[in-house]
């Protein structure tokens, strides 16, 4: 469970960059591929220096998706929408099947291991490990999402925010879009490199399926989940999404995927706002009552 | 209140209980199988094969009177959940693991397994690596690797072939298309170094339609072909080969066929080369006339309709192991429930028999198992292609030897060595 | 690089192109009318494949020749286009589209996961081969290599009377009229008494049966498995975000592009057969993010 949890974590740090960018209206159907990076950077840097703490190796990992973020950020902080949507998933395919075919380099589809590092220079059982990362994914999610909502609220965000509501405001007031936007992004790729720099160390191993597709629109489907735009909803979504997606693979076996499927239909069918917006739904429900009461 | 009475007394008799036998209630055993993905063309055979056997033993008064219960988890959703599931399996009191068909997840569990201190047999990995590049404590492999499945592939080549001078391959771009590759071309090379390899294709993983690899193939003529792929990407290679005559002008040399072979119906024509990745074939000429594995494989075609491939032997070989090595632990311990400790040390050298010839495990925990390789023929009673020239390999000889390297163990091989081996050979 | 080896590679990806252009027609038909990228293309795709499958092997075991292999595809697409395509639309998608284009994308990605377990329970995991209606074609033989008339000569004959049949049925007919009014602009096309309803479930239906026919003629000539779907919708957005969402004619020259693309990298550098596709869909959509044959969109202020 406390695994599951770590995992959990990793994957809302990485919900909360998509969470950001939705803030903005965009919705990146590639940022998979930033997730990947941080994970494979992990894993070279481990290959190349044998023994790396882990320090170094996060460290690493983040500065590579970090420098990715603003590359592929230049490209694409022009478009928005579905051409920014398409965009990030070519992006992000390109360096998928990079993953795929150079096997001498990345280990093909088997992908990397990542073995254990030192923990500021400790050797480290499993078990203190394990532990040790748990509070460490916990930390860095209460941190970063802390930072998140901080950010979404400067004058910075508040103008992210505006090429959602109104983008052409924005050159009104002299201020280049791309500029505004990249900013948004850079963030955004280095929560999801932080999420996959986390997993990739918890998991031990990285596969060119961080990088698919489908774990792209996994991390959408969290961050609708949990609330499209709500920071602390992508932490609770992709702890409801990780439960759920455990239970269904133990207890209905071949059909895990389907379970999952219904599950997302449902929600946005019936509760579009996400788990924050039945949370607020519910929170005005009882505000409601009390104001009556009175 | 009468439901708390005998709350209380069920508590207080528990300790007891507990102390009285040291026999768990049942034995519980995780198996991690692809349940899902293109490798469930494995997976799913084994768990079919698996519950029979299970069934078999349980009949038979189970492992030491232990009943057996076997929980499956899915290799293909994805390395995350597999750990997990793997973990919380262990955690909830598992006393042994069967894992896993893929290499990438075998590299991940076998460490797991040390970790998580449970005994961990590798009852379907193909990778080398596992114990030539770690050291287990826990974990035991109950079949042969691709080194030695490699090896008897170009043994039997090179009996039934030997004046062919240029060879390509196509092969999975993925571990085991590349290692598989990696070892088969360092033995060619060492023992027929004058063979040339005229284009090495590694198309990717799953790939639905191998048009252009094939039209290059047809260019360049190639006396041999070989193809170390397997399930739906062997099945369309094949057929999409045999479509525009390819199968025709070379000859085929697909180490692992044997799991095709009911599928590919006539599109596999006779005269090439199948491998089994062991000493497994539905109608094995050394077994087919034994009593358990008739039984079985009625049974078996009973439940799933098809024949038996090699998952289903390995399944039976992972599944003896543990069976023998209980067994001999509770002889060593004057018939009582071994502890783990002295079921890990049943496990050097054991000796066990699932469907095929007899296995051992070697100190350094590999399996040493026999290979059977045939030739395709087509037109017999059966709708599909069965083998003949059949021979039946000693594992031992062509097993890397402890301490060893497969890929640099194969190139110090002279030519002439596929003289000296064991063989038994069968007309079909 | 010689003569022949140019042909081939010429062949394979005109053989390759005829297949992903049927598939990605289908996907940019719904894109340009209902403005919805459909994740669920894929599962469609593959389905038709699988329904294919079955009905030839049915109907070959009731003893009919294996001429009907054919219109066992024609049947197949059509069933996946109104049996499934139909109460897709009408049940689920009819209810977003007021909603957020993430969440429209969301709920094709949910119909898609659901789809790829709903084919494992009916068709199972095993690989599914039915190529009755290639192995009818039979070979024939091209610069010293054989091909199959199926794949060098039936599939591109198909793709270009697909093209030139949408044409006629968008610019000729009442029903395509309105659908390429639709198109133009949803707001106006309702205000002169269009039944927007009508064509968005017309318009799923036919994108849907074109899935289902790629599927269909993509079966004899492959394994049929689990997780075809997946990659062919990748593809397909790549050919359909590189030509301009929307654009029929650009698909079909931009599926050309990419099945030649592949196919010439297996011969000078085979590493980079599978990123083809997407290096191409990066480098137009840097330079014309609207696609190759798309128009700038207006802007709104």
């Amino acid at each position: 469970m406390q695994v599951l949890l770590t995992l959990a974590l990793a994957k809302g740090i990485a919900v909360m960059g998509i969470t950001v960018l939705l803030r903005s209206g965009q919705v990146s159907f590639g940022h998979a591929l930033f997730f990947a990076i941080a994970a494979y950077g992990g894993a070279f840097t481990l290959m190349l220096m044998p023994g790396a703490d882990l320090i170094v190796v996060f460290l690493l990992g983040l500065i590579a998706a970090t420098l990715s973020g603003v590359l592929v950020g230049l490209f694409v902080a022009r478009y928005r929408f579905i051409f920014f949507a398409m965009l990030n998933l070519a992006f992000s395919m390109i360096f998928w099947s990079i993953l795929e075919k150079f096997y001498h380099y990345t280990g093909g589809a088997d992908g990397m291991r990542l073995p254990r590092p030192t923990v500021l220079w400790i050797e480290m059982e499993r078990g203190t490990y394990e532990l040790f990362m748990f509070y460490l994914s916990l930390a860095m999610a209460v941190g970063l999402g802390w930072f998140s909502m901080r950010w979404l609220e400067s004058p910075t965000g508040q103008l992210f925010r505006t090429i959602k509501t109104n983008e052409t405001r924005l050159q009104y007031l002299g201020m280049s879009p791309q500029r505004v936007m990249m900013n948004g992004y850079v963030l955004s790729a280095m929560l999801c490199g932080t999420g996959g720099i986390l997993m990739g160390l918890v998991q031990g191993v990285v596969t060119p399926e961080y990088a698919y597709w489908i774990r792209s629109g996994e991390m959408v489907f969290i961050a609708v989940l949990g609330g499209a735009g709500s920071v602390p909803g992508a932490l609770v979504g992709a702890a409801i999404y990780e439960i759920v997606r455990t239970y269904a693979s133990a207890f209905a076996g071949d059909v895990w995927q389907m379970v999952l499927g219904i599950f997302l239909l449902i929600i946005i069918l019936f509760a579009p706002g996400g788990i924050a917006g039945i949370y607020n739904t519910l929170m005005d429900r009882i505000a409601g009552t009390k104001e009556r009461g009175e | 209140m009468k439901k708390l009475l005998m709350a209380t007394a069920a508590c207080a008799l528990l300790p007891l209980a507990a102390f009285a036998q040291d026999k768990p209630e049942k034995l519980q055993v995780g198996v991690t199988t692809f349940l899902t993905g293109p490798a469930s063309v494995f997976g799913v055979p084994a768990k079919d094969a698996a519950e029979i056997m299970a069934e078999d033993i349980n009949a038979n008064g189970g492992i030491q009177g232990v009943p057996l219960e076997l929980t499956f988890v899915d290799e293909g959703a994805g390395t995350e959940t597999l750990t997990t599931e793997y973990r919380r399996l262990v955690e909830n009191g598992a006393h042994a693991m069967l894992a896993a068909i893929s290499s990438g997840n075998c590299k991940t569990i076998a460490p797991l397994a040390e970790d998580l201190e449970v005994i961990n047999i590798m009852w379907d990995c193909g990778t080398q690596k596992i114990f030539e590049e770690g050291d287990y404590n826990y974990v035991f492999r109950s079949q042969a690797h691709a080194g030695t499945e490699m090896l008897a592939t170009v043994a039997y080549l090179l009996k039934t072939n030997p004046d062919f001078e240029t060879i390509a391959v196509v092969n999975q771009d993925y571990a085991w298309g590349r290692d598989s590759w990696d070892i088969f071309s360092a033995a060619l090379k060492a023992l027929k170094p004058e063979v040339e390899v005229v284009g090495e294709f590694f198309p990717k993983f799953g790939s639905p339609d191998f048009s252009t690899e094939i039209s290059r193939l047809q260019a360049l003529q190639p006396d041999v072909i070989l193809s170390t792929s397997w399930g739906g990407d062997l099945d369309t290679f094949v057929q999409q080969a045999s479509q525009r005559g390819l199968t025709n002008t070379s000859m085929f040399v697909l180490p692992l066929a044997e799991s095709s072979l009911e599928r590919l119906g006539s599109a596999l024509p006779s005269g090439h080369i199948v491998g089994a990745r062991g000493d497994h074939y539905w109608n094995h000429p050394e077994r087919r006339d034994d009593e358990d594995f008739k039984s079985f494989m009625a049974k078996f075609e009973e439940k799933t309709g098809a024949k038996a491939i090699y998952p289903v032997f390995h399944m039976s070989q992972g599944l003896a192991a543990l069976e023998a090595a209980y067994d001999k632990a509770a002889e060593a311990n004057g018939g009582n429930w071994p502890s783990e400790d002295q079921v890990i040390e049943a496990f050097e050298g054991l000796e066990f028999q699932g469907l095929g010839r007899p296995v051992s495990l070697r100190e350094d925990h590999q399996g040493i198992e026999a290979q059977l390789l045939g030739m395709s023929v087509q037109g017999g009673e059966h709708p599909f292609a069965t083998l003949e020239n059949i021979m039946i390999f000693d594992g031992a000889e062509l097993t890397t030897p402890v301490g060893e390297e497969s890929v640099a163990w194969v190139g110090t091989l002279e030519p002439g060595w596929v003289d000296s081996l064991t063989v038994e050979t069968y007309a079909k | 690089m010689n003569l022949t080896l140019f042909l081939l590679a010429l062949f394979d990806g005109i053989a390759y192109a005829a297949l992903v252009f049927i598939v990605a027609v289908g996907l940019t038909l719904i894109f340009g009318v209902m403005r919805i990228l459909n994740v669920a293309h894929g599962s469609l795709y593959a389905m038709g494949a699988y329904l294919t499958a079955s009905l030839t092997t049915f109907v070959l075991a009731a003893g009919l020749p294996p001429i009907f292999a054919f219109p066992c595809m024609l049947v197949s697409a059509i069933l996946i286009g109104v049996v499934l395509g139909g109460p897709l639309e009408w049940l689920l998608l009819r209810r977003i589209y007021h909603k957020p284009e993430v969440l429209q994308l969301l709920v094709t990605f949910a119909i898609f996961m659901i789809l790829e377990d709903v084919q494992r329970l009916i068709w199972g995991t095993q690989p599914i081969f039915q190529s009755t209606a290639l192995q009818l074609m039979g070979n024939v033989r091209a610069f010293s290599v054989n091909y199959t008339v199926y794949q060098l000569i039936l599939l591109p004959i198909v793709a270009i009377t697909l093209l030139i049949g949408l044409r006629f049925f968008l610019r000729r007919t009442v029903a395509g009229k309105l659908i390429l009014a639709t198109t133009e602009d949803r707001e106006a096309a309702q205000a002169i008494g269009i039944d927007a309803d009508k064509v968005f479930l017309l318009t799923f239906i036919v994108g849907a049966g074109l899935a289902g026919l790629g599927g269909a003629l993509a079966s004899p000539t492959t394994s049929i498995l689990p997780g075809i779907g997946a990659d062919m919708i990748v593809l397909s957005f790549a050919v359909v975000a590189t030509a301009g969402l929307g654009q029929i004619e650009g698909a079909a020259l931009t599926a050309l592009l990419i099945g030649l693309g592949r196919s010439f990298a297996v011969y000078v550098w085979p590493e980079t057969q599978v990123l083809v596709p997407y290096l191409i869909m990066v480098a137009v959509l840097l330079v014309r993010p609207e696609g190759l044959f798309g128009s700038p969109a207006a802007r709104k202020i």
